[in-house]
């Protein structure tokens, strides 16, 4: 069966400076980022022949092609999965390139979350968001921490999750913020801080919520052959995957509120990586809020059901714990940028040049995105051919 | 001060019996005509059997609590004035779920605790149902 798997590698990366407050416009910053990568990826402009934007509308194809002047875009798509766009565009590019519909796919994403419109507008604008718009928005449940906290909440019930638990979370990751130059938070957090911040949508406290930045980021994929010969050290693509979860419209209507997307993923990408959680050295997952990162580590199979919360204790995520996740500070500490910072990150951990933050001997790394109520993505990646 | 306009719903066409239904003061759910499954929120095609043909029937308007949250930000001004607002996803006696705004005391609140359902006008042409701890 014919397969992408180590088929294709992410070659370059690129991220602007993340800030709270910009003049920049969503274009100029996913050009900013874009240019980076390519430079990064000692390519020139003009190599790229497939782009993949991300899927909001507010920027398009046409919009690369006209100011990175490309002279013959082959390949072009978005894959609509709010947070879980950027690996799920992996794996889409990574498909493009192993059959040869195009030779170097550019991934740009890029946002003015906090000098633009705010999450509860943005939302009302996304395709995905349709059904809640109709039904759930008029009574007042508008946002996604008002839409998630029911998983929270009912995890929380089942298995006796805990608040110091995503307290945890949320320390750990701004611990490694602070090892960042490009983090917005740079203060450590307390426990006590975070169980005294104010409540946003119970169980999530402010702490428990992610950043509202603005900067861009982008990748760029390769052929694995092609890759060989490019400037940076090779990143392959092991695996990857997206997944859907059960009524990916809403909520309130899915049978298990306790499982993402991410479950139905996790086992395509590490079969066809060839790997199991055991072999991971260094994580990025997708924070948007501390339960959803503690929901993934169990639907990627780090832990059983319901053991997240237990399996965060002791300091596991830390740098120097048994699975250092979120070594840039995620989406909780250093900024939201989609999660593309996430893939970034991991390319850096396997390139060997995460600095202060980086796990030594980084081998094999996983990135995981999450968005649009539910849906999830997975990438393996690894150093080297 | 100013009237602060309430967030409406754009209703599609599969759901216009639902909040007409809503508006005359019924919980009223779509149900599959073919194999008889009931389905929320409504939508053309039955995933169970495929048929596109439907029928409505009045909800018994009792469930139990599947989860909820307590919202402390209200991320839109028309909802300030309710802050907080309780939130509960219901498992409906007939075998769907509903997210609706509790109205009434929330103080013992648990998974499976027995709630009804009420209908709340939200202005003259539209209403929602709210939940209330049985």
């Amino acid at each position: 069966m014919a397969t992408i798997a180590s088929k294709a590698a992410v070659t370059g990366i690129g991220e602007t400076a993340y800030t709270r407050g910009t003049d920049k416009s969503i274009l100029a910053l996913q050009l900013e980022a874009s240019l980076a990568a390519i430079t990064d990826a000692g390519l020139h402009p003009t190599d790229i022949d497939g782009v993949i934007v991300y899927s909001n509308g507010v920027t398009v194809a046409e919009d690369f092609i006209t100011n990175l002047g490309l002279p013959d875009l082959r390949f072009s798509a978005t894959t609509p999965m709010g947070g879980a766009s950027c690996v799920a565009a992996l794996q889409a590019a990574a498909a493009v390139v192993a059959t040869g519909v195009a030779n170097h796919v550019l991934i740009p994403v890029g946002r003015t979350g906090y000098s633009g419109e705010r999450i509860a507008a943005r939302v009302q604008q996304v395709p995905q968001f349709r059904t809640i718009g109709e039904f759930e928005m008029p009574m007042g449940a508008i946002a996604p921490a008002q839409l998630y906290a029911p998983m929270a909440r009912r995890h929380m019930e089942l298995y006796g999750t805990t608040s110091l638990q995503f307290a945890e979370v949320a320390m750990t990751m701004r611990q490694h913020a602070l090892r960042n130059d490009n983090a917005l938070m740079t203060e450590p957090l307390t426990v006590e801080a975070h169980q005294t911040s104010r409540m946003i949508a119970d169980p999530f406290r402010l702490y428990d919520c992610c950043l509202e930045s603005d900067g861009g980021a982008a990748v760029v994929v390769s052929r694995t052959e092609a890759a060989r010969d490019m400037a940076q050290p090779q990143v392959t693509i092991m695996g990857v995957a997206e997944g859907h979860p059960d009524s990916p419209s809403t909520i309130t209507q899915r049978p298990d509120l306790t499982q993402l997307g991410t479950a139905k993923a996790a086992p395509r990408a590490f079969e066809m990586a060839g790997v199991t959680p055991a072999d991971i050295d260094v994580a990025e997952i997708y924070d948007c809020f501390t339960y959803i990162l503690i929901c993934q580590l169990e639907d990627l199979g780090f832990c059983a059901k319901g053991e997240g919360g237990a399996f965060v204790e002791g300091g596991r995520l830390a740098l120097d714990g048994a699975l250092p996740t979120n070594t840039h500070g995620g989406l909780l500490s250093q900024a939201h940028i989609l999660g593309m910072n996430h893939v970034v990150e991991l390319v850096r951990q396997l390139r060997g040049i995460g600095g202060p933050a980086q796990v030594p001997d980084a081998e094999i790394g996983l990135v995981t995105g999450y968005g649009d109520l539910g849906d999830g993505a997975v990438a393996i990646l690894r150093r080297g051919a | 001060m100013t009237e602060i306009e309430p967030v409406l719903p754009t209703p599609t066409r599969e759901a216009q019996p639902y909040w007409d239904s809503l508006r005359e003061g019924v919980l009223r759910l779509q149900r599959c005509a073919d194999c008889g499954q009931v389905r929320h929120y409504p939508r053309p095609m039955c995933p169970a059997c495929h048929s596109m043909a439907d029928d409505w029937v009045e909800a018994a308007g009792t469930g139990t609590v599947h989860s909820w949250t307590v919202s402390h930000h209200a991320f839109h001004p028309a909802f300030k004035r309710d802050l907080p607002q309780t939130f509960v996803t219901v498992d409906l006696a007939e075998g769907v779920r509903l997210l609706a705004p509790l109205r009434g005391d929330a103080g013992r609140i648990a998974i499976g605790s027995a709630v009804q359902i009420e209908i709340e006008a939200l202005d003259d042409d539209w209403s929602i149902p709210v939940v209330r701890l049985a």
